[in-house]
Formats: C-alpha cells, structure tokens, sequence
C-alpha cells in the first residue's frame, strides 16, 4: 500500500476515539491520585518557601533560587515525580486493562492495534503532559511570587526567564515522551509491573556512571543536557565525584540531538510495544 | 472447498491450541455454515477457546482459521464483519450503557451521527432502552448480559459470536433473546453459540458442534449425526390407540431391540438398530387394523446425542 493510499484519515479518527475513551480513565481515577500529589509537591514546597521568606521579610535572592529550581527539577522532579508518574500512567495503559478485564473491547474492534498502541500513548502522553506541565509553570509562579513586580519582569524578559520556563517545558514534555514509552512497554511486555520500574530505575540512576555509548540509551542523558540551568554545587564538584557524575553530562548532546536523539528512542519503543501488542493474546486468567 | 465457499464460511484447519502444557483444542477440522451454530461441551471441552481463536483473541498454536475468508490476524477488517459477545462480566470504566455502544462505534471510525443511530438501534433490540444512560456498574447481570449483545451486533456484523448469551438473562427475556437469534439467522447471519442449557441449544440451532476434552466428537445437523451413532439403537415413540398389541407385535421382530408401553398409555417407545426396515413393518402392521396416529424419533435431539457421546459430563439439561 503507498504511502498516499494508508487510511490517516480513519486512524486520525480512532486515535481521537480512543482519546476520548481514556481521558477519563486516566485523568479520574482514585487509583491515581498519588501522581497528582508527586506531580504537585514542589509546588506545596515552593508555596510555603514563599511564604516564609515574605512572612519573615528575608531578601530575595533570584539567582539562588533560580539555583534551587533547577536542583528541584533535575532531582526531584525529572527523576522522581515524572518518572513514577509515568510509571503510574503509562504502565497501566495496557496493565490496567488487563487487571479490569476489558482489553478483549479494544481488540475486537476494527482497528489495527498499532494505531491502538500510538492512541493508547498520546492519552497517556496528554494526562501527563496536563499533569507535569501544570506543575512546572505552577513551580514556576510559587516560586517567583514573593519577589516583586519589577524583579520578575527583569528576570523574565531580560535574563532568560520565558526561555528557561519554555526550556522546563519542553524538558517536561520530553521526559512525559521518553519516560511514556519505556513504561508503555514495560506494561506491555511484563505482567509484573515492579519489574520493568525498578530496572529502568537503577539504568536511569547508574547512567552517569556508564560508558558514553551506554549513556546515550537511556532518557536521562538527553534531559539532562537540556535543562537550561546547571547545579552549581554538582558543577564545582570533581568531574569523577558521584554527584557530579549523577547531575552533569560530561559530554551533553546538543539540543538538537537530545530532542532527536529522545525522539528516535521513543519511536523505536513505541515500534516495539506495537509488535508486542500486535501478538498479544487475551488469557485474563494467566493473568 | 473453493475460495467463494470459504468466504462464505468460518473454516478450522488442522487448529490446535495449548496453553503451556494444557490442551485447550486438538486438531479441529470445521467449515461452519450460514444460520445458527451452537458449540455444546461440558466446560473446559474447548467452546470459548474455539470462539477466541475464530477472533483472535488467542493465537493457534497450529493450523489455520478463516471468518468469510479473513484471517483474525487482521481485526482491522475482521471485525466490520464480525460480532463477538465475550463470557467476560466485565466492562470498562464509569461507562454508560449508551456510552459504551457509542464509544466502540466511534472507535470502528463511524462518524457521531452514524455512531448514535446504531447505538441506539442496538440497545432498542435488546430492550435496554430506559437503562441506556445510566452506569453499567449498576446494571444487573441480565442487563450487561444484553448490552454486551447489543454492543457486539451495534455495527451490524455478518457473523456473531456469542459466549453462553443466555447466561443470567430470567425465562422471558431468555425467550425474546431466542426470538432476536433466530430473527438475526434469517436475516443471513451466521451466528455461532456456545451453550450447556442443551435444550435451548436443540430449539435454536440448525448445526451443532459437539466438543469434549479439546476435541470434536461430532458437528452438522443433529439429525445427520445422530444417524451417525450406530452403537446406540434408534429410539420411537409411536402413539396409536393399541398400544398392547403393537408392542407384542414388533417385539420378536429382529430389527427391534425394545418395545415397552410408554407410561401415558397411549403410546409405545421402541429401540431399533434398523430404522429403514422397521418402518417397513410398521406400514404393513398399519394395513392391520392399528390406528397410528403419531411416529417420532425420541433420541435425535442434541440431549440424547450428547449423552451418547460425551456421557456423564453433562451439562444443564
């Protein structure tokens, strides 16, 4: 079939069916309402450094706290909030349906299940993005709220300030990419879903340590050498100490690559999750 | 059989089906026809895993399947033609009735206007019309028993696979769900069900498919296979108004093995291991002077057979 003659129109038309299935599954769910809390815990905790330091009238300091954003970001946020959050939509995209019984309605519906696997994804890849990306420019603005007026318009448009919350932005949207394709398969392809997690968490954290070929497969290398602001604390470490190795990429891939580089890694998972899926079978009960 | 048969027909080749070790179906060899077809075995004899197989739902370990000619390795075209009610009691969640139709036609790429027209046709057949829009999780088992019927024959298939359908539904809605099958049989469908209520199966099938332990023990019209059966005599209930004399008369035939007076009184039942010749005897011993009013074979229906050939594991009668 050339390329001209594929069906886009009626994919087009049951991704957004699917899209509009999942929504609320993965946005209203008891189940997972922990990844709204991981998602806005830096927002709490920026809230309340606010607070204190208007309360106790402390001088503002944008640098330093420009400093701790980036920190926040690169450990708690990046390689905690996003990654088990992803965990936690991602993984059940698939998982979940088998634990609920209810796959077997997707595949006895006429639809390719690669075009089933890409939907499943972009409504994944849609709660996380609303989910994350709200949390960083929330981050963002707490963070920011005790300073006045003039100190914020001064950071925002004269030092970078739009360009790095873009670049967190994009940070955010990129991880949601990489971290959803890895755990989308991890729930495709292992029933257990502890598996998959706590690999590609101890692969995420060793990366720093790996030969730089190694580094190149994995999500964090790419997200790392995108974030806008450095540690200074990590950077001022010897290149061989374990923070350092673990915060800064001694030899970072250009944006381009990075955003490339992620971008081909994801689709390559994605193509094999569709392979997975394309050879699945129904057996709830081995389940 | 040619390629026009085969389109027209759900074909089994040489499929068989392991689960690990586990035998689900062996070497089932089948070319199922228009009208209704009913799967009938004691669980675990291989019904669901044959209906799985015939949508892809699980994969042969070997051998081949064809629905009207399409592999269930492509549901991107198998399932415009094909309808399957799973045995599943489960649904996806905080879905309507009408929401749950809708969303799965819309997922078929049918536009909203179409979606809705057949959501609601399908949930009008199955009488769920005052229940469409409220949740599923509230429905009874009779009620998702019907929407998961009317969600698997919303998008109008040609075949319909329908997993113990009558499962949970009371005697009246049971009756129209029969009605619904044989009305969907006439339209040209080809409709496959598994059942163990066996005299259900006998009032709506035109073929049947008798399965035990993986295997297919007997398939075709029930009267064909019972004739099959030559190590069971034939059974006859001959209602006449001299039952007595009747009896004495054909009891020291040869070709008869038993005659006993039916307990009504009227009527007398016979086991024949002959039935062309014993019905040549009756004609002559009707020119005698016994009024026969009624000759009916009592052991052809899908309960009879089924004990012959699959014997104790039986299932509901």
């Amino acid at each position: 079939m050339s390329r001209s003659r594929l069906p886009w129109a009626l994919w087009r038309a049951q991704i957004l069916a699917i899209l509009r299935l999942e929504m609320k599954k993965t946005f209203i769910n008891r189940r997972g309402l922990w990844i709204y809390f991981l998602a806005f815990a830096p927002v709490l905790l920026y809230a309340f450094h606010s607070f204190v330091q208007s309360k106790h009238g402390r001088r503002a300091d944008l640098g330093e706290d420009t400093h701790i954003f980036a920190a926040v970001f690169q450990f708690f946020f990046l390689r905690l909030a996003i990654f088990f959050g992803c965990v936690g939509i991602f993984m059940n995209l698939f998982r979940g349906e088998v634990v609920d019984k209810s796959l077997h309605y997707y595949f006895l519906a006429p639809l390719r299940r690669e075009v089933l696997v890409v939907g499943k994804f972009l409504s994944g890849l849609l709660a996380a993005l609303v989910i994350f990306g709200a949390s960083t420019v929330l981050q963002f603005a707490t963070l920011y709220w005790y300073f006045s007026w003039n100190s914020v318009q001064e950071y925002l448009f004269h030092a970078h300030g739009v360009e790095h919350l873009a670049a967190y932005l994009g940070v955010t949207l990129l991880a949601c990419v990489g971290y959803g394709s890895v755990f989308l398969a991890g729930g495709v392809m292992f029933r257990n879903p502890l598996v998959p997690t706590v690999v590609v968490l101890l692969w995420e954290a060793v990366n720093g340590f790996l030969p730089g070929v190694l580094q190149k497969i994995s999500v964090i290398f790419y997200l790392k050498s995108l974030c806008p602001v450095g540690i200074p604390e990590a950077i001022a470490l010897d290149r061989g100490s374990p923070l350092a190795l673990i915060a800064v990429n001694p030899a970072p891939a250009s944006p381009a690559t990075a955003i490339l580089g992620l971008l081909v890694l994801s689709v390559v998972v994605i193509a094999l999750s569709s392979v997975q899926v394309r050879r699945m079978q129904i057996d709830y009960a081995a389940d | 059989m040619n390629t026009q048969e085969a389109d027209a027909r759900i074909v089994f080749d040489d499929v068989s089906k392991f689960y690990g070790e586990v035998l689900g179906v062996n070497r089932v060899n089948l070319s199922i026809p228009a009208g209704i077809t009913s799967l009938v075995g004691p669980n675990g004899s291989g019904k669901t895993t044959l209906m799985n197989l015939m949508t892809g739902l699980i994969r042969p370990t070997r051998g081949r399947m064809s629905v009207l000619g399409i592999s269930p390795d492509e549901p991107e075209r198998l399932f415009h033609k094909v309808g399957y009610c799973t045995q599943f009691d489960s649904f996806p969640r905080g879905l309507t009735g009408y929401q749950f139709i809708y969303s799965y036609l819309r997922l078929s790429g049918r536009a909203h206007g179409v979606a809705d027209r057949l959501a609601c046709e399908a949930i009008e057949r199955v009488n769920l019309g005052e229940a469409a829009h409220r949740r599923i999780a509230g429905y009874s088992k009779g009620m998702r028993q019907r929407i998961k019927l009317a969600q698997a024959l919303s998008h109008q298939p040609s075949v319909l696979v329908l997993d113990e359908p009558l499962n949970g539904l009371d005697p009246l809605i049971r009756a129209e769900t029969i009605a619904l099958f044989r009305r969907l049989a006439e339209e040209g469908l080809n409709v496959i069900i598994s059942s163990h209520v066996l005299h259900e199966v006998d009032a709506i099938s035109d073929q049947v498919v008798l399965l035990s332990n993986g295997y297919v023990v007997a398939e075709g019209q029930i009267h064909g296979v019972r004739e099959e059966i030559h190590e069971q005599p034939l059974q006859i209930l001959i209602r006449c108004n001299k039952p007595g004399d009747l009896a004495s008369q054909v009891f020291h035939q040869d070709c008869v093995v038993e005659a006993k007076i039916h307990p009504d009184g009227h009527s007398i039942l016979l086991k024949t291991r002959d039935a062309e010749r014993f019905y040549l005897l009756l004609n002559r011993l009707a020119q005698n002077g016994i009024n026969i009013e009624s000759v009916a074979p009592a052991d052809d229906d899908v309960l009879s057979v089924y004990e012959y050939l699959i014997g104790t594991e039986e299932p509901s009668k």
